[in-house]
């Protein structure tokens, strides 16, 4: 790791100030930055600690939605007997990111921050239909990710909240990468208010994808039936030692029909 | 067998310290002035090296040196050696391409080492490590073994053309063929042993210390044999003369063979701590270096053909193996395809004839050499998969084909060297049945269907080879050293003992089971017992641990050194008693006269050796004794693995229902070590069938399973309850009747995975690991096939 400097910042304020500038990184649970810095391939000047900040604690009810402060750990999340009240498949999902160690450092502010295509939150933000509230605005989860590992986010903005709208039914299904244990794939199916959607992380070589060509069946009948022969494009899947496209897409479709299923 | 002796299920004394964290590591080491050595690496897997500038990193903070082969030459220091000379089937010489320890011209895998930069901290070393400049003409570059030998391709070493190094054959090729010739079934196969990435948890670490007043050196470091460590870089490499040249290895965790082999690291941290005015230089290898750098294991594409006559009788083995040695021949490399593979491929079967051979390749990829079970899960692989393919083919039972070829009178001479001196293999097989309920499979498959998944079983009888090995043959056969063990026990004047061992322990438990011999046989409680070993000023010699060999030939010379305890002992008390020696016992503890209540304590007669006040004519004070000890043959652990798969046909992902795992080890010192080593060879076993495999890329040579992101180590929840029990038949060639049992499970299990595998997809045609990826591309085959 290169030499770096680290700041705690109390404030929202003050982690602003402190990281708008280019060499600047914010810092959350750290399983994404750290070991990118242990492995020499980033280097920021200075991190910013948001664990600090009261503004991105918490999880609470907030009318038809559940709001999730951007700084709580994926244990949190997992163990939050409200979430498992409100939205069972987001505990679920959090429960199953990583390891105890994984989960009980990382948030849901970085991981959806970071937008790794092989993360699990992503799936969860775009198929419930969330609200990214950041220190500036907030964003709906449709125009929010923007690729591999790119956002909306400009430079110096914290995701401070995100406010999922409960679901009648939702359901988490993810097949395991070998190694990683990230999602080779991970489809998530959600219906909210009679209108479904369908998405998926860990597949697309473009990111985080809704499956929408399945969403009008599903809206009208909502059984694995409806999901019928609906895959992706193989040509617009990962490929990689553990999965190549003909692989991704087909596991999209036998995902989505069980996640149907057991939603 | 008392509370703490020879069987007994005592928990590890070791262990207290382990999981306290108070376990003594290479890197714990700090000593005074330490330096801290970074080494630049090749980024390329091919590549003349034009020009290497140092300056910018010479002018770093921190930096006390940076140093390059050239220099390294200059000193005159040698190349790594391959110690074990194989000659081609033309009778000549292996063609061993050099080895510096730091690349001069021409750097041959990704990773070799270019440059080394010694600075005051580990940080400071790495940044300026970056600061070295150089200049690179890339060459192209082959990792693919039947690529490596065509013509026109990239060519490593200028002593061997087609990157052959050696091409040795074993057995009667004549006979062989006739054998062939009559056959009335003929099954082949091609067959891939998939390369691994050792990974012990505690990667390599090496401190090399010079004192320029003593002119003397001394090396700590995460090795499985400190001696041979000491012998090879005084004797080949030249680093330091051996009387000069101290080697300590704590405690080490792990090693899986991959901390047998001498490294170029070790080599430069002792050089340059001479080179720099005798501060010590300490590296400590990152998880990277260790997926790039340490030897790899198995990696080997052959083809297999078994013959077999109209009753099902195996009547000839033919095979023809590469083997990937990797961009250099590392320690023993070229001792792993042969002598330790192919010598083992008639199993448990009488085989009349057996032909092999084995071309050893050069390619750009890091060395390769032994890895738990050492080219005896390669050759059980190619048995075990050819018997369960050979009796799909021919419709009758996987097992009764086994029992049909079994090996049932010994000592039974192979045509392949081995001469297996004992044996029950029906009763292994039968345990191992029973225990899984092999006769009641198929209504478990038919309940498995009910519920959309593929049960498949699959078995596997392995023999292997292990206790290497009598000197005479392994020198005959061309290894550079003996291979037999060497021991001292230095009862102390109050009774306790420490036993002076050249055995290793890196994971294996010596500290109690070597104990528990000694409590065997004097009787003294084994927290009484010290175990000393790691280190070349306290222990005079040893071979190392390897090969599960420090039961079998290890504690072989402490039952010899102790036989001439006993006997002193015995004579010192019959003395001391005024009875006859012959009358005289030890048992619990005390030293007695049979049949009497005239006793003395072990302790008193200690004390006595060593008060010399009342010694018989003649009688060395003292009572310490030393044996060598060189075994009369390999010993031959044995037994039978049953697997038990779900294939979840939607994913192709396979989970292991039951494994079952019934071994004959001859005699257990531990049952509860056993069932340890057992366990964890099984993890290694089903780590390599099913989730290890790594790869290179074709084109760059560049390693892409080099972190854990990629490279799928085996987790806990990815294996079943094992069930494991023993058979026994004691090994005749040693005083315990042990046999070994570290590698079984990692020599066993990958032919029982995969026969179970493809025993539930019903496709033959599926390479290691098993991935679900793979499996369900195997699946897809079946039903095109079938449409
Ligand atoms: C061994 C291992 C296994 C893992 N397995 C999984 C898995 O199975 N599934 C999965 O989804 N993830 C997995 N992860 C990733 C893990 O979930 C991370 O916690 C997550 O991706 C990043 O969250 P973090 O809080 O650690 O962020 P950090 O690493 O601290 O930061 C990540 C990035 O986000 C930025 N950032 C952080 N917080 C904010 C914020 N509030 N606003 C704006 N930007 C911010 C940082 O500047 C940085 O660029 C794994 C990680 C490890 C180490």
């Amino acid at each position: 790791m290169y030499q770096t400097t680290y700041h705690r910042p109390a404030t929202l304020d003050e982690a602003i100030k402190l990281g708008s500038n280019d060499e600047a990184k914010y810092l959350s649970g750290g399983q994404t930055l750290i070991p990118t810095m242990k492995q020499r391939l980033a280097s920021p000047e200075s991190l910013v600690d948001l664990s600090g900040l009261s503004e991105l604690q918490g999880i609470r009810a907030d009318g038809g939605s559940l709001s999730i402060g951007a700084g709580m750990t994926h244990a949190d999340v997992a163990s939050s007997a409200q979430v498992r009240e409100m939205i069972p498949a987001l505990a679920d999902l959090a429960g199953g990111i990583g390891d105890p160690h994984v989960r009980n450092m990382g948030t849901l502010g970085g991981s959806v921050a970071n937008n790794d295509p092989s993360a699990d939150y992503p799936a969860a933000v775009l198929a419930l239909n969330a609200t990214i509230y950041t220190n500036k605005r907030e964003i709906s989860a449709d125009s929010f990710f923007n690729g591999l590992f790119e956002t909306v986010l400009e430079e110096g903005e914290i995701i401070t909240r995100i406010s999922f709208p409960v679901p009648s039914k939702a359901n988490y299904q993810k097949f395991d990468s070998p190694a990683s244990r990230y999602a080779l794939v991970g489809v998530f199916a959600a219906r909210t208010d009679g209108n479904c959607r369908v998405a998926v992380t860990g597949a697309g070589n473009d990111g985080v994808f809704r499956m929408e060509a399945a969403e009008g069946a599903l809206s009208a009948s909502w059984s694995a039936d409806s999901v019928g022969k609906n895959r992706p494009d193989p040509d617009d899947m990962i490929v990689d030692l553990h999965g190549t496209g003909e692989y991704r897409a087909h596991l999209v479709n036998v995902l989505a029909k069980r996640a149907v299923t057991a939603a | 067998m008392g509370a703490e002796g020879l069987g007994a299920r005592v928990l590890r004394k070791e262990d207290k310290r382990f999981i306290t964290g108070r376990g003594r590591y290479t890197d714990d080491y700090d000593l005074k002035d330490t330096t801290y050595a970074a080494f630049v690496r090749s980024p390329h897997a091919h590549a003349r090296i034009k020009n290497i500038d140092v300056s910018a990193a010479e002018a770093a903070p921190g930096v006390v040196a940076v140093l390059t082969g050239s220099q390294l030459t200059d000193d005159k220091i040698g190349g790594m050696i391959c110690g074990w000379m194989v000659h081609s089937k033309d009778g000549s010489p292996m063609n061993a391409g050099a080895h510096p320890a730091i690349a001069v011209d021409i750097v041959k895998h990704v990773g070799d080492q270019v440059a080394v930069v010694i600075a005051e901290t580990n940080g400071q070393a790495r940044d300026a490590a970056e600061l070295v400049e150089v200049d690179y003409e890339e060459l192209p570059a082959v990792v693919n073994l039947k690529a490596a030998v065509k013509d026109g391709a990239p060519q490593l070493h200028p002593e061997a053309a087609n990157n052959i190094s050696f091409d040795w054959a074993i057995g009667e090729k004549d006979a062989t063929e006739a054998a062939f010739a009559a056959a009335a079934n003929v099954v082949s196969m091609d067959i891939t042993n998939n390369r691994l990435v050792p990974n012990p948890m505690e990667p390599r670490v090496a401190i090399g210390s010079y004192d320029p007043a003593e002119e003397h050196y001394t090396l700590y470091n995460t090795s499985q044999n400190p001696h041979l460590a000491r012998l090879i870089l005084s004797a080949f490499v030249g680093v330091a003369p051996e009387h000069k040249l101290r080697v300590i290895a704590p405690d080490v965790g792990g090693g899986f063979g991959s901390k047998i082999f001498v490294y170029p690291e070790e080599t430069v941290c002792l050089w340059a701590s001479k080179r720099i005015g005798g501060r010590p230089v300490k590296w400590t290898s990152d998880r990277t270096e260790a997926f790039l750098v340490d030897a790899h294991g198995r990696d080997h594409v052959t083809e297999a053909e078994m013959a077999l006559d109209e009753n099902n009788k195996i009547t000839g083995l033919r095979v023809h193996t590469l083997a990937n040695i990797g961009a250099y021949m590392s320690t023993f490399s070229s001792a792993v395809p042969t002598y330790l593979h192919a010598t083992l491929l008639s199993g448990q079967y009488n085989i009349p004839n057996i032909y092999a051979e084995i071309d050893a390749v050069y390619t750009n990829t890091s060395p390769v050499d032994a890895y738990r079970g050492a080219g005896r899960p390669e050759a059980t692989y190619v048995v075990e998969r050819l018997m369960e393919t050979a009796a799909r083919q021919l419709g009758i039972s996987p097992v009764e084909l086994r029992r049909t070829n079994f090996i049932t009178e010994f000592p039974h001479q192979t045509p392949v060297i081995m001469a297996y001196d004992a044996g029950d293999y029906e009763a292994s097989l039968s345990a191992a049945l029973s225990a899984s309920d092999y006769d009641a499979f198929e209504t478990r498959r038919e309940e498995a269907r009910s519920r959309g998944k593929l049960r498949g079983i699959g078995l596997s009888c392995y023999i292997e080879a292990c206790g290497i090995a009598p000197s005479a043959a392994v020198g005959s056969l061309g290894a550079g050293v003996g291979l037999w063990e060497s021991a001292e026990i230095r009862v102390n004047p109050v009774g306790t003992v420490e036993v002076l061992t050249g055995s290793h322990s890196h994971g294996q438990g010596h500290e109690t089971t070597f104990a528990q011999l000694v409590n065997e046989r004097l009787g003294i409680p084994i927290e009484n017992v010290q175990i000393v070993h790691g280190d070349t000023d306290k222990v005079q010699f040893g071979m190392g641990t390897y090969g599960s060999r420090s039961g079998a030939v290890g504690m072989s010379a402490i039952s010899k050194a102790l036989d001439k305890i006993e006997a002193k002992t015995k004579k010192l008390a019959a003395h001391l008693l005024e009875a006859s020696e012959a009358d005289i016992v030890i048992e619990g503890g005390q030293v007695k006269v049979a049949g009497t209540d005239q006793a003395l304590g072990f302790h008193e007669v200690a004390l006595a050796a060593y008060t010399a006040h009342n010694m018989p004519e003649g009688m060395e004070p003292g009572l310490k004794e030393g044996a060598f000890y060189d075994p009369t043959n390999f010993t031959f652990p044995a037994g039978s693995y049953v697997c038990e798969v779900e294939v979840d046909p939607e994913t192709g992902r396979t989970e292991i229902v039951q494994f079952v795992a019934a071994d004959d080890f001859g005699t257990i010192i531990n049952p509860m070590i056993v069932d340890g080593q057992v366990h964890g060879g099984l993890a290694q076993g089903i780590g390599q069938a099913l989730l290890e495999g790594c790869v290179y890329d074709e084109d760059t040579g560049q390693l892409i399973t080099a972190s854990f992101m990629d490279y799928t180590m085996p987790r806990a929840d990815d294996l079943p309850n094992f069930q494991v029990s023993t058979t026994k038949t004691e090994c005749p060639g040693n005083p315990l009747g042990m046999k070994g049992c570290g590698e079984a499970g990692a020599i066993g299990s990958p032919p029982a995975v995969i026969n179970a595998i493809t025993d539930a997809i019903g496709n033959n045609n599926l390479s290691m690991p098993a991935t679900p990826l793979k499996v369900w591309q195997a699946l897809q085959q079946t039903s095109a096939a079938a449409e």
